[in-house]
């Protein structure tokens, strides 16, 4: 288990230094530069290079940002907000997007799995045809299309909920950002857990089960819910990144203060250092994620955590 | 000897059909047999024949597009009978499966839950049915590990069925099924998974099991060679219908049906290896299609007119064997088994009497 555990956070230390090597080489790729003013004289331009240090070989920028990095500066804002720290610029944006994003992913994830497995369990024609209508839906509809139903319907002509985000009432302002967000979770959750647990009931230790006259709740409990979770779980990874990543256009309708317009802005710039600390902290996240996921799969499955050979 | 022993459960006319996209495919078409107290009864038969749908029935596990158009699954105790056919499932669930008749599946690779120790497994058997402690239900989980063989049993109770091979994981799924003493095991074809060296053993493991605690087996192979050593009555299986049933005896030194014969003959001998192995010809019907007349006669080289307009009855040969073929009838020729097959049986017989003599 710790020699998992330790080879687990190495691969993921290596892998997010090879992915802001990526993102150093692939800036220097872009055309531009932070400072892209017509006003400025090559001279000055120059100047500025120096002042930031742009003007040394990447590999020196790259393993003095690492070196900082390290110490929890993330550099400053070139053109965007000029001189201003970058933690600074995150500082109060980053949690609204996150808990925004977990607030969706939770809701989906326990309104999926409840779907997804009362489908499988009693799939009778009343919850079958719902499933299918919610998760087609949620699937084919992208969430600004939800965003903007739930907005006029519930918004602008019922007056449930505030129609902006407000940071001093998150909490209402936030109910319609959320919904809008969580479908689409919760139809991919839905499929997943109705196809997983539709094949752990069908297989050879259920039926056994079901031979022993194991009682009802033992076989949905220990046997099929338990057993299907693990794919669900891998599936919740890729969405809760995307949900942090893809609340952009969510952000901009409810104009939520999160980071997805930071970073649309920041690329337009040119400004190097937000648009490589944010897609360095996306990374993170997605890392962080995995790791996190790596270590539920150890607590559901035996044969991840004691490894998986016959004696 | 076990004719007026007492009857666990009879199974009578069965008929099922499944549901599929394609059409309606006639499974089970009209079998019969019962099984009594402290016998084996084995079904033998290819591939698709209907021996394991027809113990599914037995322990309500058919899947849902299976249609059960008549039939009764009679289950006799203390001189009740019930129809479990006419039972919600919850119930037999209850009162019936693990408790009075269980099921050793054929691959014991997937018949555990990955997710649960061995130990957890069988104490939770044992508990999902009778009031018993934690510390009571863990005895007798080691107790039962020990009856099928296991030589560590604390040690394995801690283990996951990953962490053990097959013929290991085989002897808990026999222990769990024997967790609330069943008065019928169904074994499904129990030592096809295994390796060769372990099947043997837990043949033998079985058969042990069977004589001491005294249980009713059906046993489910198709492996001939098995069916010799373990069963006291065997059930020939063709295309959804028993074709043939009787004595061990019966079936091996007095086969009756022409199907039978095709078995036997085609049972691999080691001494005689300069022979050609003997298949029957052709493939079993499909049972989609409406079955005309005898479902065997296409591969029938003894097929007579009758045998293409319709079905033989079960013709009774003795008190114990019945066999299904209109070569019994009174108005057919006087048709003999091969004689290739006659030879193979008295040659069985002298093995047999040479066994008894040394044996003595």
């Amino acid at each position: 288990m710790a020699g998992y555990l330790g080879k687990r956070l190495m691969i993921s230390v290596v892998t997010l230094l090879f992915i802001l090597l990526i993102l150093f080489l692939l800036l220097q790729f872009m055309p531009g530069s932070p400072f892209n003013d017509e006003k400025l004289s090559v001279e000055q331009v120059a100047v500025l290079k120096q002042k930031y240090g742009l003007d040394k070989p990447v590999i020196v920028q790259f393993f003095r940002y690492l070196g900082n990095m390290v110490r929890g500066d993330l550099g400053v804002s070139y053109s965007l907000s000029p001189n201003t720290p970058i933690t600074d610029l995150l500082k109060n944006r980053f949690p609204v997007t996150i808990k925004m994003g977990f607030a969706s992913m939770m809701a989906g994830t326990l309104f999926g799995l409840i779907l997804g497995f009362l489908t499988a369990f009693f799939g009778n024609r009343i919850l079958t045809f719902i499933y299918n209508l919610l998760t087609l839906l949620g699937i084919a509809v992208p969430s600004y299309l939800f965003a903007m139903g739930f907005s006029y319907v519930l918004g602008y002509k019922l007056k449930l909920f505030p129609l902006l985000y407000d940071f001093r009432a998150a909490g209402i302002t936030q109910v319609m950002p959320v919904a809008a967000m969580s479908l689409g979770v919760m139809a991919v959750i839905a499929r997943f857990a109705k196809a997983e647990a539709s094949e752990v009931m069908k297989s050879d230790y259920v039926q056994f089960a079901k031979c022993q006259g194991l009682n009802n709740s033992t076989i949905i409990l220990k046997y099929i819910l338990k057993n299907s979770l693990m794919p669900v779980i891998t599936v919740m990874a890729g969405l809760l990144v995307g949900l942090l990543t893809g609340s952009l256009v969510i952000e901009e309708m409810f104009s939520v203060p999160g980071v997805g317009s930071l970073l649309t802005n920041a690329i337009s710039a040119n400004d190097y250092s937000v648009v490589i600390a944010l897609s360095f902290i996306y990374s993170l996240l997605y890392v962080v994620v995995m790791l996190i996921l790596d270590l539920l799969y150890c607590l559901i499955d035996p044969r991840v955590r004691l490894g998986g050979k016959p004696e | 000897m076990v004719d007026n022993a007492e009857l666990m459960i009879e199974i009578k006319d069965l008929d099922i059909t499944f549901k599929m996209a394609t059409g309606d495919v006639h499974a089970i078409r009209g079998v019969d047999f019962c099984l009594r107290k402290n016998e084996v009864l084995a079904l033998v038969g290819e591939s698709g024949c209907g021996k394991s749908i027809t113990v599914k029935t037995i322990m309500g596990i058919l899947p849902e597009n299976a249609v059960i158009n008549s039939g009764e699954v009679i289950y006799h105790e203390n001189g009740k009978e019930t129809d479990l056919l006419k039972k919600h499932f919850s119930w037999r669930q209850k009162n019936i499966n693990g408790s009075n008749i269980s099921m050793v599946f054929q691959d014991p690779m997937t018949s555990l839950n990955p997710t649960m120790t061995i130990g957890a497994q069988l104490i939770t058997a044992i508990r999902d049915h009778e009031k018993v402690g934690k510390m009571e239900s863990y005895a007798r989980s080691v107790e039962l590990l020990q009856e099928v063989g296991i030589t560590d049993p604390e040690r394995t109770m801690e283990q996951y069925p990953h962490q053990l091979s097959g013929g290991m994981r085989q002897r808990i799924v026999i222990a769990i099924a024997l967790s609330c003493n069943p008065r019928i095991l169904i074994c499904d074809e129990p030592t096809t998974a295994l390796d060769v060296t372990i099947q043997n053993r837990i043949l033998d493991l079985i058969q042990n099991i069977q004589r001491s605690r005294g249980i009713s087996v059906i046993f489910i192979t198709h492996n001939l060679g098995v069916v010799t050593k373990i069963a006291d009555y065997v059930g020939v299986m063709y295309a959804g219908k028993i074709v043939e049933y009787g004595t061990v005896f019966d079936i091996f030194y007095d086969p009756k049906h022409p199907y039978t014969w095709g078995l036997l003959s085609a049972i691999p001998e080691g001494s005689d290896d300069k022979s050609d192995l003997y298949s029957i010809p052709g493939t079993p019907p499909n049972l989609a299609e409406e079955i005309k007349g005898d479902a065997f006669a296409p591969r029938n080289p003894y097929a007579m007119t009758v045998d293409f307009k319709a079905e033989a009855p079960a013709f009774k040969i003795s008190d114990t064997h019945y066999a299904a073929t209109w070569l019994l009838d009174d108005r057919a020729p006087k048709t003999e088994m091969p004689a290739a097959l006659r030879e193979r049986i008295e040659r069985m017989k002298q093995e047999g009497r040479d066994y008894v003599k040394n044996e003595e």
